[in-house]
């Protein structure tokens, strides 16, 4: 029986790829001889809580989503450590084969290799000390430094690069945030949301260096970063720097097989690439022009990729806006859709900033399209469901910045 | 200390007694009905109720002011008295002139007439009074040759048919109609006519209401007397013994009308309905006619007056327990002024201008006038015209009240001298005066009045005097004395002047003249200050006062015989036209008093109807394009006002609006300025209730209110409304022009931009035209604005609610700007009851959860309507509402 099942190599052992398996094994869980090839020596953890580990909320034990255990029980042979990286995809003979020569022969690979950290292009990146915030690895090595430095910087202020620096300040040490806009978290957030957010974090003790423009990192004897230097002359000492500035789909292993890759591994609506037998989710992939940093799309696409691989086929993937958080004790924010808007937009401002609280709400034709919440995100799944649903809002409009229950008993 | 003082309600013509408990150290005072006065055994209104609130010394004038600058007494009377005497001296006597007020005392009016008609020589002193009660005071004096009220307040409970004539008694005599309310649960067998162009709250209790055309009411009556003859329903035997001209009279109602059909057509109603009056006045046997406003202030008011005498005269029922027409008087001493001869053309204690030697000899004043003065509109135009180049205004608002009220500010700005005494500092005519003298108010001054029921009661001094303040008669005679009248103005203290009042009053009266208080002549001042309510006569012979006049068929004319008047009806003066096609009817709201200078000071009369507002019928609104809640110009001839509209299920062709908003209070809220100066031609009363308007939309940019802890200037802003409230002030606004900025706007020109460390809440929708703003400052509301692109804005009821909190909680400050309480929280909604504080929304829900049928219910249930009652109606109204 065992001989009739295909074969399932998943390459990575992130949240995206295991949550795919998870899915598989509850709709099909005979269907499949699964093994899993992952780069880290455990099993699978949640990689979003990495924050709350840096800032002490949480243990390492605390984030694990599947043990060890989890792969013997449901019967998935897991390669996991450095030496068990893969570093060939033989598609013409359907084999993937690791750096220590492990090789398992697939009937269906899925690649999950995530993303990498995107390097800074300046003089110094490669200095010790300098590193980003992917893993359980960077966040123990952040934790060893801060017991024994004081200074850190963080390159971005971004959602990861605000959970950083927000750890890193729980941990004692001094941290400024580098950011070259002038607004914390533009990507998520407005001016006046992005204002409360940097006032807050700063009675938190994160200093700020806004809008500035990094020009080189400079190292000790040994190789060792001591300072950050920008564009207009100024320095800042340096024993820690974190670099926050994004994430780029890791395709390498991908392109080295010659599947087809702009930005990321280009797949359709069902997660397949342009080689049928070969499937990607999560931060790696490219779909319809789009690469992922947020978890939800990828639990998404998890779900459609596990639906196509169970053969039931019926689903397809849309990348509806995500709702953004930021895991920092205390700050509550959600942004999703085009907060911004635009001149055939209509925006509802609510703002109290003694009380923290900023909400932005844009619509166009009576649809909610983009929401920032700043201090008081209660309502926020309510927005995202108008907003997904394409709810027309007209009757809930003068209610709607003050939220479901007020909007809905007035409409 | 506290110490309990009886004193009389300085507001409607019931005139009440009240039971005031004073606190003097702390200026404090709480009041209650006083169970012993006749006129409302304990009861009181909304408005009486609220008189502890008044009482602050917020926008009281408390020095003299000559010029603009704040002066000594001393210098204020010599200019005065200088400028009197010089402009009589170079221009005569008639070239001054004094305009009264039924809220003066009986004293102090008693030595401003005396000081204009007997000494200075002229007959230019009229009054406020000439706006309310001349047509009454003309109407009594031709049918009985004396300005005499009949009957009294115990008729209520005898009556078996009363009949309401262009009265909404529930707002305006509120105490007299919760008599009439409880005369009427007593004895079910008692019927209610009202009879009035709107449906108002008096319409209640009415077992059936004649929305009559606006100024048809003589024909109705003609068409009464008439009806009474054909149905053998006269009597016959008074008719002959007691009166002259009944087939005059008789005739001049075949002249108009014939048939019940034609008078239904004519006045607009039903046949039924006119029958079915004629009939119950035919068959009932106690009937009391109450009439006020709506007959009085008419071009033929004085006509209809007499079309309702006519009718009580023929039936011989007049002056008769539970029988006779009964004027309802507005104000609380227009009786007593009357008694002193405080109108133009009256002289002293009911004595005619034929016998001015009388009084002439009882002053010693030979240069007494023989002649009439000029009446107010008159008055006024003389003013504009500068014949008349002196004048002084007592205790009242002409600029506000007065028809053609534009024209009155006018005349007064180009006044040579105008001198107003008053309590009130800021009012729209003080701000036209040279000179300002301050008066004592209502809670300060002694003296008497004299109400509806001809009932004389003492108003006594609860505190001292504010500022320098001085009594109305104390200010008269200094000016009087610095006139060179020193021996005859020589009173220490008001029971002086009462007693010289008491014995003009007996002076050759020899039962001549129906006023004699001549037992008063002697009077000490003891009893004076303890002086208990009494109806005049009171002389030998009614020792104890007297209830009723003319039962007895005794009367003042010549012939000892009452007099029928024929009356030809006619219809008012400017009728409807293309260009005008409404008629403008105005009136009083239950709880606001005239120009607002005192109701508008107490927060809770201030909730009842806290804007202007216009009442047209929906298919009018329809017709000329108004929107209810929206605002409408509304424009005559003479003058334009902006109000709120009302939809209201009244008389097409007919719209409403209150009598009270001034300057102080709204941006173009005053109805004065539309009132056509149309004049009844015998007691000159303006025809306040009838004129040609038209309306139209008024469609500001954007529309808002604000609700501020503290007074704001509002300037800049093209419509606005003020009214103060349990802590905040409340300003209802519009524009035509959009600010660029809301935020900046608000925080400069619209706030408490003084406070530091103040706290803000901004909620815009700038789509929409929507912007909304909290101020708060120590955790506590300071100002919340609300703006919207029309009138679509939240209640302001929980807002308002949140003045008086000494914190804020967070689910309050989160839900501020949506104008509701956090979901889940109460919401008392639009206040239906002053007295408690009760909103409709709180007595809807009592209704609901507990199957409350009848308001005595909701009394129980949540004490509202218990005290004054005159919300009655409108909690009966939210019966109907529930489902």
């Amino acid at each position: 029986m065992k001989d009739q099942k295909q074969k399932l190599v998943v390459i990575g052992n992130g949240m995206a790829g295991m949550r795919t398996i998870e899915e598989l094994l509850s709709a099909v869980p005979d269907k499949y001889d699964i093994t899993v090839f992952g780069a880290e020596p455990y099993g699978n953890y949640n990689r979003i809580m990495l924050s709350a580990v840096l800032a002490g909320d949480k243990t390492i034990e605390d984030i694990v989503i599947n043990n060890r255990q989890w792969y013997i029980d449901n019967h998935i042979t897991l390669h996991a450590g450095a030496a068990k990286a893969v570093i060939s995809i033989e598609r013409g003979i359907q084999k993937v084969i690791a750096k220590d020569g492990t090789t398992a022969d697939y009937d269906r690979l899925l690649i999950a290799t995530g993303s990498k950290a995107v390097v800074p292009d300046v003089v110094g990146n490669d200095l010790d000390g300098v590193i980003s915030f992917r893993d359980i690895f960077d966040v123990n090595k952040m934790l060893a430094y801060s017991r024994s430095h004081k200074k850190a910087v963080v390159l971005g202020g971004g959602l990861l690069g605000l959970e950083a620096a927000n750890g890193l300040v729980l941990r004692g040490m001094g941290v400024t945030v580098i950011h070259n806009n002038a607004v914390l978290l533009n990507r998520q957030l407005d001016k006046p949301a992005g204002q409360l957010l940097q006032t807050e974090l700063e009675k938190k003790g994160i200093k700020f260096k806004m809008a500035a423009k990094l020009s080189s990192l400079v190292g000790d004897e040994n190789n060792h970063i001591t300072r950050v230097q920008f564009e207009d002359g100024s320095e800042l000492d340096c024993d820690l720097f974190i670099m926050a500035i994004g994430v780029r789909p890791n395709i390498a292993l991908a392109q080295q097989a010659g599947l087809y890759c702009e930005r990321g591994i280009v797949v359709d609506d069902t997660l397949q690439s342009y080689d049928p037998s070969i499937y990607a989710v999560g931060e790696c992939i490219q779909h319809r022009g789009d690469t992922f940093g947020l978890v939800a799309p990828l639990f998404e696409q998890a779900k459609v990729c596990a639906n196509h691989l169970s053969a039931h086929g019926v689903a397809g993937y849309i990348t509806l806006p995500t709702a953004t958080k930021l895991k920092v004790t205390g700050i509550h924010l959600f942004s999703i859709g085009d907060f911004q808007g635009d001149t055939r937009t209509e925006s509802l401002i609510f703002s109290d900033p003694a009380l923290g609280i900023y909400k932005k709400l844009v619509l166009k034709n009576n649809k909610l399209v983009g929401a920032v919440l700043y201090g008081d995100t209660a309502d926020g799944s309510w927005y995202q469901e108008l907003l997904e649903q394409e709810t027309n809002i007209a009757t809930l409009r003068d209610g709607l910045i003050f939220g479901k229950t007020y909007a809905e008993s007035i409409a | 200390m506290t110490k309990i003082i009886q004193t009389t309600c300085p507001y409607c013509g019931v005139g009440c007694g009240i039971k005031a408990k004073v606190n003097a150290e702390q200026h404090r005072l709480h009041i209650s009905g006083d169970s012993t006065h006749p006129a409302n055994f304990g009861r009181l209104c909304s408005k009486g109720s609220a008189l502890g609130e008044t009482i602050q010394l917020t926008n009281r004038l408390l020095q003299p002011r000559v010029y603009g600058r704040e002066t000594s007494w001393m210098e204020a009377l010599d200019l005065v008295a200088n400028t009197f005497s010089e402009v009589i001296a170079k221009h005569g006597q008639d070239a001054v002139a004094f305009y009264g007020s039924g809220q003066l005392l009986t004293e102090d009016y008693y030595v401003a007439n005396k000081l204009m008609k007997g000494f200075i020589g002229s007959g230019n002193m009229d009054t406020n009074s000439r706006l309310c009660m001349s047509s009454s005071v003309a109407g009594h004096k031709r049918a009985f040759g004396s300005d005499t009220v009949p009957n009294c307040y115990e008729d209520y409970e005898h009556a078996e048919l009363i009949v309401l004539i262009g009265s909404n008694a529930a707002w305006c005599h509120p105490v007299s109609f919760q008599r009439i309310r409880a005369a009427k649960e007593a004895n079910p067998a008692l019927k209610v006519v009202v009879i009035d162009p709107r449906r108002t709250a008096s319409c209640d209790i009415a077992d059936l209401h004649l929305p009559l055309a606006s100024g048809s009411d003589a024909w109705l009556f003609n068409g009464l007397l008439a009806y009474l003859y054909e149905h053998n329903a006269l009597d016959v035997d008074y008719i002959a013994e007691h009166t002259q001209g009944f087939s005059k009279a008789l005739g001049s109602t075949k002249h108009t009308l014939y048939s019940i059909e034609q008078i239904a057509e004519h006045c607009q109603l039903s046949v039924q309905d006119v029958q079915c009056f004629y009939e119950w006045f035919t068959s009932t046997n106690k009937i009391l006619s109450l009439y006020s406003q709506g007959i009085n202030q008419s071009s033929s008011g004085t006509d209809k007056v007499n079309a309702i005498i006519n009718c009580h005269l023929a039936t011989g029922k007049i002056g008769k327990i539970g029988s006779g027409p009964f004027s309802l008087t507005g104000q609380p001493n227009a009786m007593g002024g009357r008694e002193v001869g405080g109108m133009a053309n009256q002289l002293a204690a009911h004595i005619e201008f034929s016998d001015v030697d009388k009084v002439a000899r009882f002053w010693n004043a030979p240069h007494t006038t023989k002649q009439a003065g000029l009446t107010a509109v008159d008055l006024f135009d003389a003013i504009h015209e500068g014949k008349i180049k002196a004048v002084w205004i007592m205790g009242t608002n002409p600029v506000v009240s007065l028809p053609n009220a534009d024209k009155v500010k006018r005349a007064l700005a180009n006044c040579e001298f105008v001198v107003v005494s008053d309590c009130i500092a800021n009012t729209d005519t003080t701000a036209l005066a040279h000179v300002l003298l301050p008066a004592q108010g209502w809670s300060e001054k002694d003296g008497t009045v004299t109400n509806s029921e001809r009932r004389i009661s003492r108003q006594r001094a609860l505190f001292k005097p504010a500022g320098v303040a001085k009594p109305d008669w104390w200010i008269i005679t200094q000016i009087a004395r610095r006139m060179g009248f020193e021996t005859e103005f020589n009173y220490q203290n008001p029971v002086d002047i009462f007693r010289e009042h008491a014995a003009l009053s007996g002076f050759e009266n020899n039962g001549q003249r129906d006023f004699d208080i001549s037992a008063y002549a002697k009077i000490s001042a003891t009893e004076y200050d303890q002086f208990q309510p009494t109806q005049w006569p009171v002389n030998t012979q009614y020792p104890q006062g007297r209830a009723r006049f003319f039962a007895d068929g005794q009367f003042f004319t010549p012939s000892g015989k009452a007099q029928f008047i024929a009356v030809t009806p006619r219809l008012p003066v400017n009728q409807p036209t293309a260009n005008y096609p409404l008629i403008l009817n105005t009136g009083r709201l239950r709880d606001q008093w005239h120009t607002m200078t005192r109701t508008a000071l107490a927060a809770k009369l201030n909730q009842h109807k806290p804007e202007p507002f216009v009442e047209i019928h929906p298919s009018d609104a329809a017709q000329y394009g108004v929107q209810a809640n929206g605002l409408a110009h509304i424009e005559s001839q003479w003058g334009s006002m902006i109000a709120r509209v009302q939809l209201t299920e009244n008389k097409r062709g007919i719209v409403f609006v209150p009598m009270h908003w001034t300057a102080q209070y709204a941006s173009h809220g005053r109805m004065g300025a539309l009132v056509n100066p149309v004049c009844d031609p015998i007691s000159k009363q303006p025809e306040s209730k009838h004129t040609p308007v038209r309306i139209r939309p008024y469609t500001p940019v954007w529309q808002g209110f604000i609700l501020s802890r503290r007074e704001l200037k509002i300037t800049d802003v093209d419509y606005w409304i003020k009214s103060k409230n349990d802590g905040f002030y409340r300003y209802e606004l519009a524009g035509e022009t959009l600010p660029d900025d809301w935020r900046d706007c608000v925080r400069k020109n619209l706030c408490n931009s003084a406070a530091e460390n103040s706290q803000w809440q901004d909620y815009q929708d700038s789509a929409k035209g929507i912007y909304r703003a909290a101020q708060l400052l120590n955790e506590q509301l300071e100002t919340v604005i609300f703006i919207a692109a029309d009138h679509h804005l939240p209640e302001r009821s929980w807002l308002s609610s949140l003045f008086t909190k000494a914190e804020l909680t967070k689910a309050e400050r989160m839900a501020l700007l949506t104008g509701s309480p956090p979901v889940g929280g109460a919401n008392v909604g639009a206040i239906i009851c002053a007295c408690f504080n009760i909103g409709e929304k709180t007595i809807k829900a009592a209704i609901k959860e507990n199957n409350l049928t009848t308001h005595q219910q909701v009394g129980q249930c949540l004490k509202a309507g218990t005290n004054c009652g005159s919300c009655i109606p409108e909690i009966k109204a939210l019966f109907g509402v529930q489902t």
